[in-house]
């Protein structure tokens, strides 16, 4: 299947890229959380791993809802991201072994925003009417996390300057 | 393009191992890891028919984070181990990973002959131009004047290593770059590498974001290329002439026949050598 267009997306595909995007987060969050315990980060290791337990029961409910259990496969090069990885899975790039909840929990807000506007990217353009109704369905959902996380976010404080300093760094030559 | 699964039975996380990888947080492996279980799962092996062997270095680490055959080999001397196997076991999926340093400094002589022999396996280099575990020294692909390195503290001096260059120039069938900014780019990439026959080479930049902390920037500057791949060695020699080292694509695919040996009267020695230790 090539790639389609947010205009002419079917209900189908709609699904398929609702189910990558919860998917790749789900996997994703897991991964960093691996590094973190790795690191011996428990604080952001024990978070990490409760935003992917979060973003597994969202794969659950993607395959209860209507059609969900006939969702296509569309190759991950093809599904219809605006960046080169999927919106709500936070980068690899962006992790570091000394980061705080409070990082770890602006990566998941970034990550709920991007699927918000995905969705809502959908909602505006879709010509199907079922796929826009459902896509702002998903929006909304996905604003919900937004405000969620925000309350999350207000719970851990920006730390300090100078949080990723090491008195022992790793590239100590 | 899709594998024409409606349903895929295996998915990307079927191939990863339950061994958490010791990379640093931020490492470019991590989404070549995801990028090669994603490879994997598009094209519904059976992980008992693939086998991912390696050489040393961080991102030779990579066979112990995935489910399927595996072997962490010495440093330098994957490729001889993957072509090997490959010769004995046409039957297997192979491909061979590792490092800037492990595959063009220790093994870069195997590299040439790799490509030279064309035996149909897939190379795929975590180029992030530094020794990383061995604490950040130069490697073949540094550029002379990265002067961070107590061993190098005014640069190495020495023009880097060009992959994609002596790739071309020692007969690999298919060449490539791709950006571990670009996990799925380099999914699908690697999916082409592996149905296409003969040595398939594909350059990752992976940054090392301990000991080259600015190549978190590459994720800014990489770039597609700018035209597909030829199948003509000469117009892939122009446009390497060009290249800036950060193009992302497809260079070349050749149409040259793998080199697959007839194994079967050795194979039949072989059997006799057996019977003569059996006890």
């Amino acid at each position: 299947m090539n790639a389609p267009s947010v205009e002419s997306l079917t209900v189908a595909e709609l699904l398929a890229h609702s189910l990558a995007i919860e998917a790749e987060a789900e996997e994703r969050y897991a991964m960093l959380a691996e590094q973190m315990e790795v690191h011996n980060n428990e604080a952001v290791a024990a978070l990490f791993r409760r935003l992917a337990e979060i973003e597994g029961k969202h794969v659950a409910k993607v395959r209860t809802m209507p059609g969900g259990d006939s969702i296509p496969h569309i190759a991950p090069w093809n599904l219809h991201w605006a960046g080169q990885t999927s919106p709500e899975a936070p980068e690899f790039g962006e992790a570091h072994y000394l980061m705080t909840p409070h990082h770890a929990l602006e990566l998941a807000l970034q990550g709920e925003c991007y699927a918000a506007e995905f969705f809502s990217e959908v909602a505006a353009s879709a010509s199907d009417e079922t796929v826009r109704r459902m896509a702002q369905e998903l929006a909304q959902e996905e604003r919900e996390h937004v405000a969620l996380i925000e309350q999350w976010l207000a719970r851990y404080p920006k730390p300090e300057a100078g949080w990723a300093e090491d008195p022992d760094p790793p590239n100590q030559a | 393009m899709d594998n024409g699964i409606a349903n895929p039975a295996l998915s990307a996380r079927d191939y990863k191992s339950s061994v958490k990888p010791v990379w640093c947080p931020g490492c470019g492996d991590f989404s070549v890891l995801s990028a090669i279980t994603k490879t994997f799962a598009e094209l519904q092996l059976d992980p008992a028919q693939v086998a991912v062997i390696s050489g040393i270095g961080c991102s030779s680490r990579i066979p112990a984070y995935l489910n399927t055959y595996g072997f962490h080999g010495v440093h330098g001397r994957a490729l001889p181990l993957g072509v090997g196997l490959k010769v004995a076991r046409p039957d297997l999926t192979v491909l061979v990973t590792g490092g800037d340093g492990d595959g063009f400094s220790i093994g870069g002589n195997h590299f040439l002959h790799a490509c030279r022999r064309n035996v149909d396996i897939t190379y795929l280099v975590m180029d992030n131009q530094v020794y990383g575990m061995t604490k950040g020294q130069a490697s073949p692909t540094t550029a002379p004047d990265w002067a961070l390195s107590k061993l190098t503290p005014e640069g190495p001096g020495i023009n880097p290593f060009y992959p994609l260059v002596i790739a071309l120039a020692s007969g690999a069938n298919f060449i490539a770059r791709a950006s571990s900014s670009d996990p799925n780019g380099t999914a699908r990439m690697l999916v082409d590498a592996i149905r296409h026959p003969g040595f398939s080479f594909i350059q990752v930049l992976s940054p090392c974001v301990t000991f080259q902390p600015e190549q978190r920037e590459w994720k800014k500057l990489v770039h597609p290329a700018p035209v597909e791949a030829t199948s003509d060695p000469a117009k892939a020699a122009r446009r390497l002439m060009t290249d800036d080292n950060l193009f992302v694509g497809v260079l070349y695919q050749g149409t040259r026949k793998p080199f697959q040996p007839c194994l079967e009267a050795d194979l039949e020695h072989a059997a006799e050598l057996d019977e003569a230790f059996a006890i």
